[in-house]
């Protein structure tokens, strides 16, 4: 979609880009100012905000799937919450003998299950850097599996979407269970620290917050980067003519393969930083309706823009915000409604808008 | 003064105990067994196997304080039953009251309550509640002693109840099988061998170290029995695994035709199975002031549902869904949203808390299938209820003109425009249709699930991986994947847990699609490459 854009809509998003990321690089800052000040920017809007920021790298991550290589995943989410449980792990692993029940090793919930030494899987994960590494290996490697499975089969369209839809569901499920030694139900929480860091303190937030930002700004430059080269190109062809991509000569397979990992590797890193931001980690995450939320911040911003996938993740999440307080009830209608408007009256989203204008 | 009154009392009992003993004669064998009661363990026994053999019916509650540890001994060797707080002397029924110090708890060790467990029996095989019957010869079962034959052939003619009939043959078998004659021996073993229960597995099993004459026998009524158990596990995860089956299949139906047959997705198919389970809510509370109309509320919901339903669709299709043909992608995301919608007005008009739906007499309680498979009848009802729709969906897509065309549309939309057909009513139809047949498995589903606002979600990945896995556009394959998937999942269950067996399920159903991308029964000719 971005194929025929003027030059000068192009800079335009970027000039939207580079403000939206200035603005949010100085609100900790803002932040500082007398409460009094017109320009302060409260506790709960910077805490807020960096959920957000992990919000848009998700939908970034989904705006390379879906807006240049026409992956509509529909359990984007659960890339996200493995990302998220990764970090979990870690941030457990990290609290130590601080636990309720006192134990060295073993988190509150295993000796409370009655565990007895670590499982196998846990091992490693008391490492800053093992655990990073986890936070794009498990996502990725998912995504390559169930990549590999379906585009060798050509499945693809809505086959595609209700099958990764399934594969969140399924893990949430699964992740709901207690012998799955992941904390069932209730997940991971009451973390105490991170890179000796104790969480509950200012600096701690502050620091999450500008480590979202620059990964949003890397994810941003990575997404715009890769769209650019040669192989976005062809990205974008298989997008629009699969087969007649095919017919050229190109592994379409691949293509379509290393778009789909690289995309859930960047929502397993959005994962791990909203994680220590909100606290806590638990399987609803997984659940289909996150996903499925993600598809249309992407969409109300426009997709295939990346810009927009940003954009949308703000103003989606800064209405939902504001509505689930001023009239709870009213939010699922908007969502809803939402859904129905930008399909059938915005198909290219608010960038679009502002595209049309630029023209 | 506390001496003084203990003396006192003693004196009381004992001239009570003269009194009581007076009518009775030394001949009565009630009498003389009695006493054993308060010795050793080994009188204990005797005496307990003399009562029971006795059928004296005095005997009955001197027996079961004994078991139930109420029995109580005075220095002199008189027998009293606590009853609560109150006392009676055991040998004439007539209440005695003694000091908590005079008296002393008689013990039983595990013999003596084997013992009194078959002698329990022998005394209650006659009394007249068919409860304390049943009761009676699940205890001579336990106890196992050759002596109750006669006793049990006698209650056994004389018995009407079939299921305490049943009992006291099991029993008498039981009985037989320890017996020294080897005939009856061998028709204890045999009818033993007959039956499909573990318990008679359990006796035989311990049989065989005591009657090496007759290993052979023991050992094949075993496996006669050990056969039917399996057939009875094997029919009762068949049973579960249809029923499973019928619901996934109810669910999936209208999802076969918007999507199998229409190609169109519609991620809002849960939120009108759940319309279709409020409708009949609100038929059974109008038809709850209508006396001769509420026993018809779930059958009138039928057709209601139908109709709401299919005329939220049709809306649906004409309003939004036509806009975006050919543009699955996007039809998906909005009917999303629309369900959505549904959903959250849904909650705001009944409450986010489940609604109750009454059952009809006719559809409550348990029946019996052969192999003793027990079934509870909403579920066969549902059951039979699923394949009716199934049927009357495929006439109505075989034999009907509305059928025809529908069919016509789906595959050549153009020549038959040019044939006259107006599509676009029939895609309204087509829809609505669909849409009416997610209604009517709410009201079926409605009779086994919470009715609540949530009730479609947890519907709408199943029914798609039903219609995938069938085939998209085969409303055969969507039958037997249905059932298949119900009975994979619930044979699964057993040593998988419930929620693993659901997720193995998905993956396998995953990987299958990745194996066979068109289902179990792809479409051939042109329509597949549509």
């Amino acid at each position: 979609m971005d194929t025929a854009q003027p030059s000068r809509a192009r800079l335009g998003l970027r000039a939207v880009m580079i403000t939206a990321v200035a603005i949010l690089a100085i609100f900790p800052l803002l932040n500082q100012l007398p409460a009094d000040n017109v320009f302060h920017v409260s506790d709960f809007l910077v805490s807020v905000s960096g959920k957000w920021i992990c919000y848009a790298i998700l939908a970034l991550s989904l705006d390379l799937a879906w807006g240049y290589a026409g992956i509509l995943s529909l359990g984007h989410g659960a890339f996200f919450a493995l990302g998220g449980y990764a970090m979990g792990m870690h941030l457990m692993r990290l609290i130590g003998p601080r636990g309720s029940y006192g134990h060295p090793v073993l988190p509150d919930f295993m000796v409370f299950l009655g565990y007895q030494e670590l499982p196998w899987y846990w091992l490693g994960f008391n490492h800053f850097s093992f655990a990073m590494l986890m936070v794009v290996a498990i996502p990725g490697l998912l995504a390559l599996v169930l990549g590999w499975l379906c585009f060798r089969s050509r499945i693809t369209g809505v086959y595609l979407s209700i099958i990764t839809q399934a594969m969140t569901y399924a893990l949430m499920l699964a992740f709901f269970r207690n012998d799955m030694g992941l904390g069932g139900n209730n997940g991971f929480t009451d973390f105490k620290e991170l890179l000796g860091m104790p969480l509950n303190t200012g600096a701690a937030r502050i620091s999450l917050f500008y480590a979202s930002l620059i990964a949003l700004v890397a994810s941003y430059l990575f997404c715009l980067w890769i769209t650019g080269t040669k192989y976005g190109r062809v990205l974008t062809a298989i997008r629009d003519a699969e087969s007649r991509v095919r017919f050229l000569g190109y592994n379409t397979t691949s293509h379509k393969l290393f778009a789909f990992v690289a995309s859930a590797m960047m929502a397993g890193i959005a994962g791990a930083l909203y994680v220590p931001q909100v606290g806590i980690i638990n399987p609803g995450e997984f659940s289909p309706g996150n996903s499925i939320e993600a598809v249309i911040w992407v969409a109300v911003g426009g997709r295939g823009t990346l810009v927009g996938a940003v954009i949308g993740a703000f103003s989606v999440n800064g209405l939902k915000t504001w509505l689930t307080s001023a009239a709870p009830d009213l939010w699922l209608f908007v969502l809803g409604g939402l859904f129905v408007a930008v399909t059938l009256f915005l198909p290219k989203g608010l960038v679009g808008l502002l595209q049309g204008r630029a023209k | 003064m506390r001496p003084a009154r203990s003396v006192m009392k003693r004196i009381i009992v004992l001239v009570l105990l003269l009194l009581a003993a007076m009518p009775a004669r030394a001949q009565d064998a009630f009498l003389t067994a009695l006493p054993g009661l308060g010795g050793g363990f080994g009188a204990q026994v005797e005496a307990v196997e003399r009562l029971g053999a006795l059928g004296d019916p005095r005997a009955l509650p001197a027996l079961r304080a004994l078991s139930e540890g109420r029995l109580l001994r005075l220095a002199d060797g008189t027998l009293l039953i606590r009853d609560g707080a109150t006392q009676v002397n055991a040998a004439t029924g007539a209440p005695q009251q003694a000091a908590e110090a005079d008296t002393q708890r008689i013990n039983i060790n595990n013999r003596v309550r084997g013992a009194l467990r078959g002698a329990l029996g022998q005394l209650q095989i006659i009394s007249p509640d068919p409860d304390e019957r049943f009761a009676a010869a699940e205890a001579i079962f336990r106890s196992r002693n050759a002596a109750n034959v006669p006793l049990l052939e006698a209650a056994l003619a004389r018995e009407s109840v079939p299921r305490v009939r049943e009992r006291i043959a099991l029993a008498l078998a039981a009985s037989r099988l320890v017996a020294s004659d080897p005939a009856a021996k061998l028709a204890g073993i045999t009818a033993l061998g007959a039956t499909a229960s573990p318990e008679a597995r359990s006796i035989l099993l311990e049989a065989r170290a005591a009657n090496a004459d007759v290993l052979p026998q023991i050992e094949a009524a075993v496996a006669d029995i050990d056969r039917r158990l399996a057939i009875r596990r094997v029919a009762e995860t068949a049973f579960q695994g249809l029923s499973l089956g019928s619901v996934l299949l109810l669910a999936a139906l209208g999802l076969a035709v918007t999507f199998g047959v229409m190609g169109v997705i519609n991620m809002a198919h849960g939120e009108f199975v759940m319309l279709g389970a409020y409708t009949t809510v609100i038929v059974q509370d109008l038809a709850r002031d209508i006396p001769w109309l509420q026993p018809w509320s779930l059958p009138l919901a039928v057709p209601m549902a139908f109709l709401v339903t299919a005329a939220i669709g049709a809306a649906m299709e004409r309003g939004l869904i036509r806009h975006l043909y050919g543009r699955p992608l996007e039809t998906l995301l909005l009917t999303f949203g629309v369900g959505m919608m549904i959903q959250q007005a849904v909650r705001l008009a009944f409450g986010a808390q489940n609604r109750e739906v009454i059952s009809p007499p006719w559809m409550q309680g348990t029946l019996m299938l052969p192999f003793d498979v027990p079934v509870t009848a909403n579920r066969l009802w549902i059951l039979c209820f699923s394949l009716v729709i199934f049927a009357l969906i495929l006439a109505a897509i075989r034999m009907t003109r509305f059928g025809l065309e529908m069919r016509a549309v789906t595959q050549r939309r153009a020549i038959a425009a040019a044939m006259g057909i107006r599509t676009g009513r029939v895609d309204a139809l087509t829809f609505a249709f669909g849409s009416g047949i997610a209604g009517i498995a709410g009201v079926a589903l409605s009779q086994i699930d919470n009715v609540s606002p949530n009730l479609g979600t947890g519907y709408i990945i199943d029914s798609f991986l039903v219609v995938v896995f069938g085939g998209v556009g085969s409303l055969a394959g969507t039958l037997i994947a249905a059932f298949g998937l119900g009975v994979i999942n619930k044979m699964l269950e057993p040593w998988a847990g419930a929620v693993l067996a659901k997720v193995f399920v998905l993956v396998a159903v995953m990987v299958f699609i990745q194996r066979r991308p068109r289902g179990l029964f792809p479409q051939k000719g042109r329509a597949a490459e549509a």
